[in-house]
């Protein structure tokens, strides 16, 4: 992807709104307590990279994701494969689970603090239980989808089961899995600044709230921001490697 | 796109000559009192039909009158409800490949691995290769062994459904009205293509068609089903490369079109040393 012209259009907007921002905060329109200036936020940025805590408290927050990413996907994903394949096992787990699934994650709070305490556990489980269904629900749909003329013409050529799985089914069941992937990366930051906010002694969420009881808002601010910016980070990896694998989709085929 | 390309070395060579590996023997087809049924509807019934080894047979008839239906049983997709089907020597796997009326390729493989789906199994990865790009050469496509499927036209795909079908050699080639989705000059391309290679390679080849001037250009046999019977056979002794539009083939197509709708035919031709024509 090129900075070209037409590229540059998309950030006129942002630079203009933050070109106000800074502006009413420098005239006194917007007052410190409410809003600090972009400035400010990027000062107090400045200030805790120096100190190392920004660093620690991303990096621990990233990795509760990350993790909580590996095992409700992991899980989700080997769930979806297994419904996707074989009509028994979508009879026997797949009620249960859509039962599970209409339990909002985030009303488990009260219940995962009482069991975990407020380790790492407890908002690892609360990422791996939220980043779960999307990852099931695409893999379960993208398998059920492939082009059943594609399986037909797998099955007179000879194709083995696992030839069948490796080169027909899981390719073809790969761009709903993505989706589903993008959706849990959303999910899993959303269920993560909740749960740090509520219950955590370090991490980004925890920053945040700590920062607010001494009246520190430019940390809050500059802390929103960043939980912004790796939600962005995360997409748009997610983003790369599905153009990788993608290749041959005409969507992502180069013009 | 075809410029930024590393993976064709090869030039586009139309109809190379055909692979060094020793052809497979044509299949003869022995059908005996075939029925198929889909709960109450009676698809097939009582179909006896021989086909000799490398015999290119068309099959006309009506939309559901069970001509595709015959076609899967030939090629072990659909089992009959009672009835013998003999293909070959009985080793049916491997020996039949069929090609669809829609190309059927994988979207996400290029097209050389789309080619080698079809390559026989335990040749290893080198030889796999080399047949489908021999392959994709008779088909005329050798220079496009690099490409998605998304990138080629409606004819090109079915061109290299084609070779998909041909690599490993088949002794059986099942024509499941192939062309019928493709426009009608590439359609004629398309004809002449599979003529070229049923007359190298010498398999049995059983198309299944609306087109009755698609069968009298191709076949050396049409029959016709109705209700799922066979309602005429008749052989078609015209000299090949067939000329469209002659007399003798506008003759062939005006009995068959007789028969199809309803006018009695003057006379059913049986074709000799077959049995023919069940009574069910």
């Amino acid at each position: 992807m090129k900075l070209d012209g037409k590229a540059l259009l998309a950030f006129i907007i942002p630079a203009l709104l933050l070109l106000g921002w800074q502006a009413l905060s420098s005239l006194g329109e917007i007052p410190e307590s409410v809003l600090p200036a972009p400035t400010a936020v990027a000062a107090a940025g400045w200030r805790l990279a120096w100190t190392g805590e920004l660093w620690s408290n991303v990096t621990i927050s990233t990795w509760r994701a990350v993790i909580g990413l590996i095992i409700g996907g992991g899980v989700g994903f080997a769930f979806g494969l297994a419904n996707g394949l074989s009509r028994l096992s979508e009879r026997l787990t797949d009620p249960t689970l859509q039962m599970v699934r209409t339990i909002p994650h985030l009303a488990m709070i009260p219940l995962v603090i009482l069991w975990f305490g407020i380790d790492e556990t407890a908002k690892i489980f609360l990422v791996a239980l939220g980043v779960f269904f999307p990852v099931y629900l695409n893999t379960l749909h993208g398998i059920r989808t492939v082009d059943a003329q594609l399986v037909e013409m797998a099955r007179a050529y000879g194709m083995s089961a696992w030839e069948l799985f490796a080169r027909v089914v899981l390719p073809g069941a790969l761009p709903s899995i993505f989706v589903g992937l993008r959706y849990a990366l959303g999910i899993m930051w959303l269920t993560l600044i909740v749960a740090e906010t509520i219950s955590a002694s370090t991490g980004l969420g925890y920053m945040a709230m700590n920062a607010r009881e001494f009246m520190m808002v430019d940390v809050v601010v500059l802390s929103i921001l960043i939980y912004a910016a790796l939600g962005k980070l995360a997409d748009s990896l997610a983003r790369l490697l599905e153009r990788a694998t993608l290749s041959w989709h005409p969507a992502y085929l180069p013009a | 796109m075809t410029a930024s390309n590393p993976a064709m070395p090869f030039a586009p060579t139309v109809l190379a000559p055909v692979q060094s590996r020793a052809a497979s023997e044509a299949a003869a087809i022995d059908l005996r009192g075939l029925s198929r049924s889909f709960g109450d509807k009676q698809v097939l019934r009582q179909v006896d039909l021989h086909v000799p080894a490398g015999q290119f047979l068309a099959i006309v008839g009506r939309s559901g009158c069970g001509k595709s239906t015959l076609l899967r049983i030939l090629l072990g997709l659909d089992a009959p409800t009672s009835g013998a089907v003999a293909v070959g020597d009985g080793r049916r796997a491997g020996l039949s490949r069929i090609m669809f009326q829609e190309p059927r390729l994988l979207p996400w493989a290029r097209v050389l691995d789309n080619v080698r789906v079809g390559a026989p199994r335990g040749e290893g990865k080198a030889a796999g290769r080399a047949a489908a790009q021999a392959a994709l050469e008779q088909v005329g496509l050798g220079d496009r062994a690099g490409e998605w499927p998304s990138v080629l036209s409606g004819g090109q795909k079915q061109r290299v459904a084609l070779a998909r079908a041909l690599v490993s050699r088949p002794s059986l080639l099942a024509l499941d009205e192939p062309l019928g989705a493709l426009d009608a000059l590439t359609r004629i391309e398309m004809q002449n293509l599979l003529e070229s290679v049923w007359r190298r390679q010498r398999f049995t080849a059983v198309l299944v068609t609306h087109d009755v001037s698609e069968a009298l250009a191709l076949a050396d046999r049409v029959i016709l089903i109705e209700e799922g019977r066979l309602a005429l056979d008749l052989p078609v002794s015209l000299p090949r490369p067939r000329r469209r539009g002659s007399p003798e083939m506008a003759r062939l197509e005006g009995e068959i079109l007789d028969r199809l709708f309803g006018k009695p035919a003057p006379v059913e031709r049986v074709a000799a040393g077959a049995p023919q024509e069940a009574v069910a």
